[in-house]
C-alpha cells in the first residue's frame, strides 16, 4: 500500500514537471495555465455539467475495451465503432411520425447493433482474414470516417447548404432530457452508470469473463480446455462495439442533437489511453474518466484567456500513461 | 489520364507524394528487422514535421529544418526503445500512448507558428535539364526529398542484404537468444535499429512541412500517414523495395483522388480525401489474403497466383514485438 502511494506520488510529480516543461518552452505562464484548466472545468455547475458528458462517452468506451483488452486485442476501431452508432442512431431518428419516446428506444438498439456489427466485422477480419486487428479497427476507422461525411454533404445535408456544421438540428422531442440548469443527458448518466455495473458483473462474476481471461493469457492453452478464441474474440469485440454504439447515440441525442463529422471527438483513442492507465481494473475507470474528462472540458478555456491550443490536455493525458508504464517497468524490473 | 491530369504530370506527382511516405515507412522497417514494433509512427511524424518547420523558420536553413526533424524522431525513438527494450514493456502500449502525446505536443508546441509562410524545399532542376524532352522535364523536376527517398530504398535494401551489420540486425529480429550466443548484444543493436528508424520518420516528417504541405497548422495534413506507413512495412513484407511499391501505390490513389474530384461534382470533396486510406488499407489486407491461401497449400493451379505469391511472399521477422531478456 505504502508503495503505491509513493508510486501515484512519483507519477503525479513527473507528469507535472513535464507538463510544466512543455509549458516553458511554450514561453506560458505555468502555474496561469493549471489554475485556467482548473476554473475551466469546475468554474460554474454548467462547466461541471460539460466535464460529466465528455465523462459519459469515455466511460463507456473504457467499459467497452475492458472486454476487448481482456481478451488480448487491442480494439483500436472503437473509434470508428462510436461513429457508427452514432451513424445507427440517426437513422432511426430521421424516420417521421413514430412516438418520439419508441424513436429514442429504437435508436439506442440501433446504435448498440451498428456500433457492434462494425466491431464484429474487425473481429471477423482477425479471425477469419489473419489481420491483426489494430490494421482491420484503422482501416474501418477510416471508412466510418468516410462514411459519415458522406452522409453529412450528401443524402443527409441541410437543405441548401452543406458543411462540416453538420446535419440539421435534431426535433426537440428527440433530444435527451437534461435536469434543469444542467447541460448533461439524465439517460446518458444513468444508461453509464448501468454499464459500469453490468459491465463488473460480467468481468468478475459470469463465465464469459473467466473465459475471456484464459483467451487473453494463453489463447493456445484455452483451446485446449475447448474455450474457442475465435468464439470469445468475436463476443468481446461485439460487446465493445455496443457499448461504444451506445456512446455514439448519447453523443448523437444529448450532446449536439445533430450529427457532425467529428461526433466522435476521439474519445475512442483516449479511452484506449485510460484504460491503459487504469491498469484494466474497472473500479479506477468512473474516476480516471472524471479527470480526463475535466482535463478536456477545462483545456477548451486556454485559447481563450492564454492563447494556447487545446492540445495541452491530450498531452497531459498521454504523459500519465508513459509515466505510469515507466513506473511500472522500473518496478518490475528489480 | 484522370481528369485534368496528363499523364507526366500525374507520374511527377506520384513521386512527389510519395517521397516523404516511402522515407517514413522504411524508417519503420529499420526498426521492425531488429524486433521492434515502434507504433508511435503517427505522433512523431507530426511532431517531426512540427519541429522541423519551427526551426526552419527560425534560423531561416532548411537542412537544419530537416536536421531538427530527425532529431525529433531520435527523441522519440529514445522513449520507444528505453521503454520497450530495456524495460520489457508492450511495445504496443508505449507506441500508441506516445503516439497520441507526441500529436498533441505538436499542435500544443506548433500553435504560433500556425499558417505562418516560411522556407520551403522548391523543386531543383536537374543539370542536364534543358537538353531532355519537355514530359521528362515534368516527372524530373523533384524536390531533393524525392531523390533522397529513391536513394534511401537503394540502401536500405543493400545494407539488409549484404552488409554484415544488416546481416546481425536481422539476426536479432528473428531470434535474440541465438545472436546474444553468437557474440552480439542483442539491446544495442535493436536501440541503435530503433534510434536510425525514427530519424528517418522524422526526416519523412519533415519532407511533409518542408516539401510536401509546406508550413504547419492543424490539421497540418499528414494526419494519419504514419498509420498508412505501419500498414505499409506489415504488408509490404518487411522488404525496403515492396515497402516503397506500396507507398507509391498510396500516393497515387491520393493524386488520382484529386483528379477524380472533378469527374464526381456530386461527392464532397472530404471524401475523396478520406478515401486512399481505407482504400490503402483494405488493398493491402487483400492481397495479404489472397497470397496467403496459396502459399498455405505449397502449391498454386494459375501461373499468376504463383508469381503473386513470389511477388509477395512475406514473413514476419520471428522476434518481432517480443522483448529479450537475457539472462
Amino acid at each position: 500500500m505504502k508503495k503505491l502511494i509513493i508510486d501515484i506520488l512519483l507519477g503525479s510529480l513527473l507528469v507535472f514537471s513535464f507538463t510544466s516543461l512543455v509549458l516553458l518552452i511554450a514561453g506560458a505562464p505555468v502555474l496561469d495555465a493549471f489554475k485556467h484548466i482548473w476554473l475551466g472545468a469546475f468554474a460554474s455547475s454548467i462547466k461541471i455539467s460539460q466535464v460529466l458528458s465528455v465523462w459519459v462517452p469515455l466511460t463507456l468506451c473504457s467499459c467497452g475495451l475492458l472486454f476487448t483488452f481482456r481478451a488480448n486485442l487491442w480494439n483500436i476501431g472503437i473509434e470508428g465503432q462510436v461513429t457508427m452508432g452514432a451513424i445507427g442512431a440517426m437513422a432511426v431518428l430521421r424516420i417521421p411520425g413514430i412516438d418520439p419516446t419508441l424513436t429514442l428506444c429504437l435508436a439506442f438498439l440501433t446504435s448498440m447493433l451498428c456500433g457492434g456489427a462494425w466491431g464484429l466485422f474487425a473481429g471477423l477480419l482477425k479471425t477469419r482474414g489473419g489481420v491483426h486487428e489494430i490494421f482491420g479497427g484503422l482501416g474501418l476507422n477510416f471508412v466510418s470516417q468516410g462514411f459519415i461525411l458522406w452522409l453529412i454533404f450528401g443524402p443527409w445535408k441541410r437543405p441548401g447548404i452543406a458543411s462540416m456544421s453538420g446535419t440539421e438540428l435534431l426535433n426537440r422531442k428527440l433530444w435527451l432530457a437534461s435536469l434543469p440548469g444542467w447541460r448533461v443527458a439524465t439517460a446518458g448518466i444513468i444508461i453509464t452508470i448501468t454499464i459500469l455495473i453490468l459491465t463488473w458483473l460480467f468481468l468478475q462474476k459470469s463465465r464469459l469473463g473467466l473465459k475471456l481471461k484464459a483467451i487473453g493469457q494463453n489463447p493456445k492453452a484455452a483451446l485446449l480446455y475447448a474455450i474457442s478464441p475465435e468464439r470469445y474474440y468475436l463476443q468481446s469485440i461485439f460487446i465493445a462495439g455496443s457499448c461504444a454504439g451506445i456512446a455514439g447515440f448519447i453523443q448523437t441525442t444529448g450532446v449536439y442533437h445533430r450529427l457532425i463529422p467529428s461526433i466522435s471527438s476521439g474519445y475512442g483513442y483516449l479511452a484506449l489511453l485510460l484504460v491503459m492507465l487504469s491498469g484494466y481494473k474497472i473500479v479506477l475507470i468512473p474516476i480516471l474518466a472524471f479527470f480526463f474528462a475535466s482535463l478536456n472540458v477545462g483545456a477548451i478555456q486556454l485559447p481563450i484567456v492564454l492563447q494556447l491550443d487545446s492540445a495541452l490536455a491530450g498531452v497531459i493525458q498521454g504523459c500519465c500513461v508513459l509515466c505510469a508504464l515507466f513506473i511500472l517497468g522500473i518496478r518490475h524490473d528489480r | 489520364m484522370i481528369g485534368e491530369l496528363s499523364l507526366p504530370m500525374l507520374i511527377a506527382s506520384v513521386l512527389a507524394a510519395s517521397a516523404p511516405l516511402i522515407i517514413i515507412a522504411l524508417g519503420e522497417t529499420l526498426a521492425e528487422k531488429s524486433g521492434v514494433i515502434n507504433l508511435s509512427l503517427d505522433g512523431v511524424v507530426l511532431f517531426a514535421a512540427m519541429a522541423a518547420f519551427v526551426v526552419a523558420k527560425e534560423t531561416d536553413s532548411l537542412l537544419l529544418g530537416f536536421l531538427a526533424g530527425g532529431c525529433a524522431g531520435m527523441l522519440t525513438g529514445v522513449i520507444v526503445g528505453y521503454f520497450s527494450i530495456y524495460l520489457h514493456l508492450s511495445q504496443v502500449a508505449v507506441g500508441f500512448a506516445l503516439s497520441l502525446l507526441c500529436r498533441d505536443l505538436a499542435y500544443f508546441l506548433g500553435n504560433p507558428y500556425s499558417r505562418i509562410q516560411g522556407p520551403t524545399m522548391l523543386s531543383s532542376k536537374l543539370p542536364f535539364y534543358d537538353s531532355l524532352p519537355s514530359s521528362l522535364q515534368i516527372i524530373l523536376s523533384q524536390p531533393l526529398t524525392v531523390w533522397l527517398a529513391l536513394l534511401l530504398v537503394a540502401i536500405i535494401y543493400y545494407f539488409f542484404s549484404f552488409s554484415k551489420a544488416g546481416l546481425n540486425l536481422r539476426s536479432v529480429g528473428e531470434n535474440p537468444a541465438a545472436s546474444f550466443a553468437r557474440g552480439l548484444n542483442p539491446a544495442k543493436i535493436q536501440m541503435l535499429a530503433v534510434l536510425g528508424g525514427a530519424f528517418l520518420v522524422g526526416i519523412g516528417g519533415a519532407a511533409y512541412s518542408l516539401s510536401l504541405k509546406p508550413g504547419w497548422g492543424r490539421p497540418q495534413g499528414a494526419e494519419g500517414i504514419g498509420w498508412i506507413g505501419l500498414a505499409l512495412v506489415i504488408f509490404g513484407g518487411w522488404n525496403p523495395i515492396r515497402v516503397a511499391l506500396g507507398a507509391t501505390l498510396f500516393a497515387f490513389l491520393q493524386v488520382s483522388g484529386i483528379g477524380l474530384q472533378d469527374l464526381f461534382p456530386g461527392i464532397p470533396s472530404q471524401v475523396f480525401q478520406t478515401a486512399p486510406f481505407p482504400l490503402m488499407i483494405f488493398t493491402l489486407i487483400f492481397m495479404h489474403f489472397s497470397t496467403s491461401r496459396s502459399r498455405k497449400q505449397g502449391y498454386s493451379s494459375s501461373r499468376l497466383q504463383r508469381l503473386a505469391g513470389k511477388l509477395f511472399m512475406s514473413r514476419a521477422p520471428k522476434g518481432l514485438g517480443q522483448s529479450y531478456r537475457q539472462e
